[in-house]
């Protein structure tokens, strides 16, 4: 078959609706998406200061203390702050959504959303207390 | 350079990243970025920290989140770009831009987590 872009006189319009840039900000399940999607940036911003801490740890004791003094400035509070609020959005998300991806079937019943799902925030709350026991120092 | 054959493969970088950043990030963002600073709880010490990182378990742990969460950050902030904000026709350049980051992140930690002095 041969397509020959030839002038066609009544050549069909497409019907091609403009949307707006954001069109995800005039209704809450969109905005919701929208912000899930942009808990990535708050989670890649924390990626670059554990690689800066482990960078100034390599290069000694001054250098880490100077680190660690950084972090007390009130902008960097303020933006791990935020951080900490998006980075928690994405961890419930993240465990709701499981249920939708893996869907289990135990006696050609469904297995409820919320079986599948609390486990993951039991073992959640487990690590995090591991990791707070781990890395803070008692007294 | 970023086609369709490849799309799986992210997509398993991404929910990887997707998991650790889940269980991992909120507990280390609430002590490193607030609870520390603001003297809500009592950090280690330089050497404690040191001891604690040259456990090759620690190392390997704290490389897979850093990689695996850049390749989850690359993944959805591809997406917010063409499908959000319509850039479509940006694709590949906004393809290059993302997982260039998260493979020059990942290169960072492993030079920095390989061997520590």
């Amino acid at each position: 078959m041969k397509i020959s872009p030839a002038h066609r006189q009544y050549h069909p319009k497409w019907y091609r609706p403009q949307i707006s840039t954001y069109w995800w900000s005039h209704e809450w399940p969109y905005l919701k998406f929208m912000l899930r999607e942009l808990s990535s940036v708050p989670v890649a911003f924390f990626v670059v200061i554990i690689l800066l801490q482990l960078w100034s740890l390599r290069e000694g004791r001054e250098s880490y203390l100077e680190f660690q003094q950084w972090l007390k400035n009130p902008v960097l509070i303020i933006l791990n702050g935020l951080s900490f609020i998006f980075v928690l959005f994405h961890t419930i998300t993240w465990f709701n959504l499981a249920p939708k991806a893996m869907v289990i079937r135990w006696r050609g019943k469904r297995v409820p959303n919320l079986l599948i799902s609390s486990p993951n925030y039991v073992a959640w709350v487990v690590i995090s207390g591991l990791v707070i026991l781990l890395l803070t120092r008692q007294g | 350079m970023v086609n369709r054959s490849n799309e799986p493969f992210l997509w398993a970088l991404f929910s990887a990243g997707g998991v650790l950043a889940a269980f991992f990030l909120p507990v280390l963002l609430f002590l490193y970025g607030l609870a520390f600073p603001l003297g809500w709880l009592n950090p280690p010490t330089y050497q404690e920290t040191l001891e604690l990182v040259q456990y090759p378990l620690a190392r390997l742990t704290l490389f897979l989140i850093c990689s695996l969460s850049l390749f989850h950050w690359a993944h959805r902030f591809r997406f917010t770009l063409d499908d959000g904000l319509q850039l479509k026709h940006l694709n590949k350049l906004i393809g290059v831009c993302c997982y260039g980051t998260a493979i020059v992140g990942t290169t960072t930690a492993g030079y920095l987590l390989w061997h520590f002095p």
